[in-house]
Order: C-alpha cells, then structure tokens, then sequence
C-alpha cells in the first residue's frame, strides 16, 4: 500500500515539473525575445523603411516589412474569410448527415497539418503556370492555402456552437436554411468567426517559409500587387544572418514586434468579440 | 363530409432504430385547443414537430404515413417545407429570441415572406403595423413600445417567450403549435401566456403539448393522449376527462402513470 | 407509384420527378389518396396552397447556395490531391532521370554536377524530427495526464491558454530564441559537459563546436510541438469514460494505478495519435529548425553534429534552382517527399482519433 503511494507521489511530482517546464519554455521565449529586442527597438524602426547599407548596420527601420506582412496576411485573410465561411455553413446546414462532411473535415485536418513550405512550393508551381513573378498577389495566394483549413475548422466549430433551438426558431417561422445560416446563425456565431479569423491572420502573418517562395523581398513598401513584398518574418531572418551585431539587434527588435502583433491579435480578438455581442444570446 | 384542420393518418416515426411513435391516427380540428398529453417520453414532442416538419431537421429520423394539412400531404416530396413552417407556427417550450431587437424579431418573418404575405392582400410598408399587432395579440405591447431597438435578450424569460409568441404570429399562421409554452415560466408569466393562447384560439388552430394536466384541463376543447408512442385515445375535452373509455387513460388521469 | 408519402426520401431524384408529377397531373393522385382515408375533394381545397411558383425564388437561392457553399468545400478537399500531383507533376523530370534508389539513398549532392543524393537531407530530417520527438513526448503526455487528470481548475484555466500561447508564436521567432538561448547553451554547457563525461559513447561525440547542432534543432523542435501533444493527448485522455476509471478506483486502485492501468491503456491509440500528428509537424517544419541546426550536408551521427534537413534544403535554395537544369524538379520533388510522410502520419492519426471520439 505504502509503495503505491509513494509511487503516485513521484509520478505526481514529475507531472508537476512537466507543466512548470512546459510554461517556463514560454516565458522564456518571451523573455528573451523582450530583452534581447526591447533595447534595439526604437521609433524609427517602425517608421522608416531601410536606408541605403541598412544591412551593414545603417540607418533605416522595417517599415517595409510591417506593411508588406500586414497587406499579406491581411490580403489572405480576406480571401480565406471568403472561403472558409461558405464552407463551414455548407458542413453545417447542408452536409450535416452525408459523407461528404466527413470527407471535407478529414481534408481540412490533412491541410492544417501540411507543411508551409510545401504550401510554398505548390504556390510557386501555381505562379509559373499563370506567368506570375515573385510578388505581394503570389505571397497571398500561398497564405490563403495555409490559412484556409486553420480558418474553416475555427468557424465550423464556431457555428456549431451556435444553441439548436435557434435554428429552430428561424425554421419554424418558415425561414430556408439559407436564410437561417445568413440571418441567424452567423450572426450569433460572430465572436467565433472572428476569433477564428484572427487566429488565422496571426498564424498567416508569422510565417516565412510559404512566403519565401512566393512574396520575394524588398526595400521599398508594397505599391502593387504583381510587385515583390516584404515579411517581417524574412526581415527577422535576412537580418539575423548578416554578419554585423548591430544589424541582428534590429532582428531582436524585428522579432520582439511580430511577437507583438500575434499576441496582441489573440488578446485583441476576445476584445473586439465582446464589442459585437450586443444581441448574442450567452 | 367532415374535414379537420389535420388529419394524422397511420403516422410512424423512427429514430434511428427507436420507433417513436406507431401508427397514429388522430385529427386536429380547425380552431379551438387541442392538447397532447401523456406521460414524458410518450412521443408528444415528437407528434408535435411532426406538424410542422422540424423533424427533418433532426439527424438519423425516418417517417412513414402522411400529416394532411388543408388538403396537402406535408411530407409530399412536391410540398415547400418553409411553406409549411409559414402555415404552421411553432412556440418552443424555452423562448429563444433572435440574436437582434425586439422589433426586428417580430419583423424577422414577415420580412423574409413579405411576397407571400403581398400576395395575400398584407402590406410590406407597414412593418410597423405588423410588428405593433402581433406584440399587442402577445400582450406585450405596453411592456416594450418604448424600447423596441433594444435587444431582445434583456427581456425577463417570460416577457422573452410572449415575443416569441408575437413572432410567431407575425408570420399569420393558421395553426399554432405550443411545445409545453409554459415549462419555463414562473406561475405568473405561465398564466398570461395562457390567457393569450385561450384568446387566440377564435381565429387559430392551436395544439398545445404539455405534460401539466391541469393546465390541459384548463385549455383544452380537444384532447389526444399518447402512451409509449402509440394513441390511447382522443376526443372531445368532456368526453376524454369526464367518461374516458380507455383503462389507460383512466389510470393517467387519476395519477396512476406518469 | 402508390402512396407519396412512402416515396419520401431525401434523394433528390426521387423528390424532383414527384414534384412535377404533382404539378402537371393537377394533384389527381393526391386526390386519390385524400378518398381513401376520408377527407373531402370537393371544396376545390386540393393543392390550395401548393403553387411552388411562388415560392421558387427563395427555394432556388436555397439550392444554387447549397450547390455552391458543396463546390467550394469540394474544391478544397480536392486541394490534398491537387498538390501531391502539382508536385508530382513537376519533379517527374527528375524521377525519369534517376532511379529512386539513387535519389533516397545516394550521398553525393552536386547539383551543378546534375549529382542529388537526398540522402544526407533525409537522415538530417530524421536525426532532428526523432530527437525532437524523444525530448518534447515525455514532459508533454506528463503535463497532458497532470491537466486531465489531477489539476485544480484554476490551474487547468490559467494552463491551457498560455499553452494556446505557445503554439501562436511564430516559428521564426522560435529560430531567433533557438539562436539567442539554445545554441549557446549546447555550445558553452551541454558540449563541454558530454565531451568530459560520455565521450565514450559516439551518439555524444562530435568535433562541432558551434552549438548549432540536431539537439539545437530537437530542443526547438520540441517546444514548438509541445502543444500538440498536450492539447490532442489531454482531449483524448478526458475523453476516456468516466465510469471505467470509477471501476478502477472502486477496486482500491490509486489514482496513478487507474492511470496507468485503465486511462492510458484506453488512450493508447489517441496518444499515439497525438504523438504521429507532433512527428508530422516536426518533419515540415522549416524556419525555426533551419536556423539552429547549422546546415552542413552530412548525415549526422552524433547529436551534437550539424544537419541538413530537407525543409531548408528547400528554403536555402529556391533561390537558384530555375538556373540549374534538374534542380528545380529535385527540390520540388524533396516538397513531395515532404508532403507524402507528412500526409500519411496526418491520415493515419485523424483516422484513429475519428475511431476514438467519434467525431472528424
């Protein structure tokens, strides 16, 4: 009996220092990042784009980069918001009960586990074939496939938290499940769907790899969209391999802004959703 | 010949492989109360939403015999089925408003029918018209004139379910189906519910399901009692509560089930 | 034909041709069937209500919505196999032009020799996904059994968002504290350390002083999946029914004990699960690993090695693989390669996990 106990001790002991260590990591990311980029960091970084010898450690800020990766995972979420919704409603009101649902579902798992990278690829693949070049429209077109399955599956389980006496009530006044989905369910699902698409900007403005393929870089901000596009992703990477310390302190500071804006989005969503609630039943 | 407002014939539903209700055969008379009563799990609901083909929306549900309303056979693959939710009004037994005001509430139907309700000889101008009656017909008018841009959620759950009530009624359905419209209420709330149902059944066909005798014994002209999914009887109120001529019935009515 | 009603179903032959059949032979069979049972035909009461013209407008919408809303999710589910032959279809020059014996297993990479060997790249990626999977499984199921099982609500509220946290961070931001943390770290403390104590052992030997090394890439690797396992794993865990746990602790079982013996035993599957679908992640990603783990094409053999893992042998070059003959269907072949694991690790753990909870 005595041995057992014991045994549950130490088991219970380990499983707390797991989640002490799982946590810490996450401070520890954010410390470092603070202290390493808040000393760096200052006005004209976010003001400025780069200067001539910016990356020989000259003047300049990333201006370039905030606006580039705004307009791209902005740009990509639009798209995916248009998508993704149509979607999530048809999985809900339409294909409820048939196998198609199940189908589409297991293929919106199988994307959000596909890598960026490849995700990258197969929108530079696309490119070639419609003759685009390295530019803010093929960077979007390459974030709209990463963020689709992350946004869809959000707003599906958003909507299905909508209350099923709601729908009824709407059917039951005569309404079709068109209007049903339009007038009634989206509009009680309204901090879901946002969340979920904030979420998926946040994961759509942090990511290099599909990018790179696809956005290109540059100097100047994004005026066109058959024109290349900076990231601040790829900002942080390009300045982190220079070989100048003073360059790879503005990356510290490029680093410690997304950082900034992904966790502020996710903070700001619950925010924003609790404003749209006017007439949402809880 | 005789012509009820329904007429259920050999109705059977399953779900998934329970067999709900078997065989029924019963009619709903135009105008007037008809109650669905027995004990819980009985299937009322169930006969309930069948009236007004909510049970399509329910997952693994299989059906075979007919509900005639007017002259149409409701589950006839030709029959719009918004047409008959229009025709049928539904009072779920918790209110649930809209995510939107008290006004656009009641508007929310006659909004989305406003050709049908046009070519019956109503007047899409006069919304305001329309969402006024209704309230007024719910008897909740003098309680909210003044705030009828608020949401709808900040009324009390008794006041909630008389604007449901007006919703419902803004559609100008012909039969009115009440799914234990009290069960949620305080006394008080329960008892204006009532009145407005009693002064409705003049000009509607109204089926009321509840598990409350007494309040069947209040409200009823008619009555239809369930037991395992199959009918016991049904019939005239008198005659089901005074000279009922089933065992069963006999035994529910003293208390002895249910 | 008989009774209408028996010929409801929800296929949609079956509901359009009787829907004009009820149009055109102006409701005689309805006629037929109100006789039967009793009701009047006389009233001109028949099909009163029944003119669907009316109502065509707001049931087309209904439709050509339901039509469109189906297409698109179609056309997005087709996305899986639209890429595997995107990519397929792009490297085929190369798949012509070697054997795929010399492809996975040959070590030369020259591609200016027209010479690709992935296998280097290959061992890179797995020495880096394998390691990271032995560093990030143990303290995540832990923490996943404690949030499950023992943690006070309070605990599990404050927990579970700062671990959601977690997984939001970019993943260069996790290369940037993979630079800044875990490579001097191994350079300065884990190097030394195992240089004077196991250098006996040659998983532990290296003459790679830099830090940037597999274990940089698995320690990265692993907090980045952190919160897979744990949110998959704890839903899993949860998930068990509650009454077999009970049978458990009835029979005098401590909590572990019923743990141990009950809980994980019926999560096996979904912990499993939960693990393949870390392993997937691991092997795709790109930017974090890539800027830890050194990049020297070598197929390590030591954790304090460099490697050179797929996804930045992808990254790294893009750039000139238009200008080299083969190239370009070399890397994109290597993205197929990529997908192709990741897709059948995905399949597979969603499947069991279908099986498990029973929803997709």
């Amino acid at each position: 009996m005595k041995a057992t106990k014991v045994e549950e001790k130490i088991f219970l002991t380990i499983m707390i220092c797991s989640t002490v260590f799982v946590l810490s990591c996450l401070i520890l990311i954010l410390a470092t990042v603070i202290w390493r980029g808040l000393p760096a960091l200052n006005l004209s970084m976010l003001l400025q784009t780069p200067k001539g010898g910016f990356y020989l450690g000259k003047e300049g800020g990333i201006l370039n980069a905030i606006m580039g990766s705004l307009f791209l995972a902005g740009g990509a979420t639009a798209l995916a918001m248009a998508i993704s919704l149509p979607i999530a409603l048809f999985l809900h009101f339409y294909a409820k009960r048939s196998w198609h649902g199940g189908v589409v579902r297991l293929a919106l798992d199988v994307l959000w586990g596909i890598p960026s990278i490849v995700y990258g690829a197969f929108a530079f693949i696309l490119m070639l074939w419609l003759g685009l070049r390295a530019s803010l429209l093929g960077g979007i077109i390459a974030l709209t496939f990463l963020e689709l399955p992350i946004m869809t599956r959000g707003m599906d389980e958003a909507i299905n938290m909508v209350h099923p006496l709601l729908k009824e009530s709407s059917y039951s006044l005569g309404a079709t499940r068109l209007e049903t989905a339009l007038k009634i369910v989206v509009r009680q699902a309204i901090p879901g769907l946002l969340t979920s698409s904030l979420l998926a900007f946040g994961r759509g403005i942090g990511d290099a790899a599909s990018v790179l393929f696809t956005a290109g870089f540059t100097d100047h901000l994004p005026t066109s969209l058959f024109k290349p596009a900076a990231s601040l992703p790829l900002a942080i990477f390009f300045q982190l391999s220079t070989p100048f310390p003073a360059v790879q302190n503005r990356a510290y500071a490029s680093a410690l802004i997304l950082t900034g804006i992904v966790l502020g989005l996710s903070i700001m969503s619950r925010r924003i959703a609790g404003r749209l609630t006017e007439h949402v039943i809880r | 010949m005789y012509d009820p407002h329904i007429r259920i014939n050999k109705w059977n539903v399953w779900y998934g492989s329970d067999h709900a209700l078997v065989n029924i055969t019963a009619d709903i008379p135009a105008k007037g109360i008809t109650t669905i009563i027995g004990p819980s799990g009985c299937g009322k609901t169930t006969l309930l939403k069948s009236m007004n083909r909510l049970l399509d929306e329910m997952a693994g549900t299989r059906v075979k015999g007919q509900v005639w309303l007017d002259g149409i056979n409701i589950y006839d693959p030709g029959v719009d089925v918004t047409e008959v939710r229009t025709r049928v009004g539904f009072l779920a037994p918790k209110p649930f408003p809209l995510p939107m005001s008290i006004y656009d509430n009641v508007a929310y139907g006659p909004r989305i029918h406003r050709h049908t309700l046009n070519s019956r000889g109503g007047n899409d101008h006069d919304l305001d018209g329309i969402v006024e009656n209704n309230l007024r017909a719910a008897g909740l008018w003098e309680e909210v004139k003044d705030r009828l841009r608020t949401s709808a959620t900040r009324l009390s759950t008794g006041q909630q379910q008389r604007l449901c009530l007006a919703r419902a009624l803004a559609v100008e359905p012909d039969v009115l189906l009440c799914d234990e419209p009290t069960s949620a209420l305080d006394p008080i709330a329960a008892q204006k519910i009532e009145a407005q149902l009693q002064a409705l059944k003049k000009e509607r066909t109204i089926v009321v399901v509840t598990h409350m005798l007494r309040q069947a014994r209040r409200m009823a002209d008619y009555v239809i009692l369930l037991w395992m999914g199959e009918l016991v009887e049904t019939g005239p109120a008198m005659q089901v509560f005074v000279n009922p001529r089933d065992e069963r019935t006999r035994a529910y009515l003293d208390g002895d089930i249910g | 034909m008989g009774n209408p009603a028996e010929n409801f179903k929800r296929g949609k032959r079956g509901k359009l041709y009787l829907q004009e059949r009820l149009l055109q032979s102006n409701h005689s069979l309805v006629k037929n069937d109100m006789r039967k049972i009793g009701l009047s035909t006389q009233t001109g009461y028949v099909g009163k209500w029944l003119d669907i013209s009316k109502y065509l407008p707001r049931r087309t919408l209904d439709r050509l919505a339901k039509k469109w809303m189906g297409f698109q999710a179609i056309a997005v589910a087709m996305l899986v196999p639209l890429i595997a032959f995107a990519l397929l279809f792009r490297a085929q020059p190369i798949l012509t032009a070697k054997s795929l014996r010399e492809l996975l297993l040959g070590t030369n990479w020259h591609p200016l020799k027209q010479a690709f060997g992935f296998y280097p790249f290959i061992m890179g990626t797995l020495w880096v996904t394998l390691t990271s999977m032995v560093i990030a499984v143990p303290p995540s199921l832990m923490t996943a059994i404690y949030l499950a099982e023992y943690a006070p609500k309070r605990i599990r509220a404050l927990a579970k968002p700062l671990i959601d946290l977690l997984a939001g961070i970019p993943s260069v931001v996790y290369g940037v504290w993979g630079v800044l943390t875990v490579v001097p770290f191994i350079r300065n403390h884990v190097a030394p350390t195992l240089e004077r104590w196991s250098s006996f052992i040659p998983l532990f030997r290296s003459d790679n002083t830099t830090g940037y090394s597999v274990l940089a890439g698995g320690l990265v690797l692993a907090v980045m999946v952190f919160p897979i396992i744990i949110a998959v794993a704890e839903e899993v865990i949860h998930a068990v029914p509650q009454d077999l746990r009970e049978a458990s602790l009835a029979l005098g079982a401590t909590r572990w004990q019923t743990i141990k013996f009950v809980t994980l035993r019926k999560a096996f599957a979904g912990v499993m699960a939960a693990i393949a679908l870390a392993f997937s992640r691991a092997f795709g990603e790109t930017m974090a690993v890539m800027m830890v783990v050194g990049n020297v094409p070598q197929a390590p053999s030591s954790f304090l090695d460099s490697a050179y893992p797929l996804t930045a042998l992808i990254a790294n070059n893009y750039g000139e693989m238009m200008s080299i003959p083969l190239y370009d269907a070399a890397l994109l072949g290597a993205a197929l390669l990529l997908m192709l694991v990741v897709l059948i690790f995905n399949i597979t753990s969603r499947l069991v996990l279908v099986r498990l909870m029973g929803h997709f």
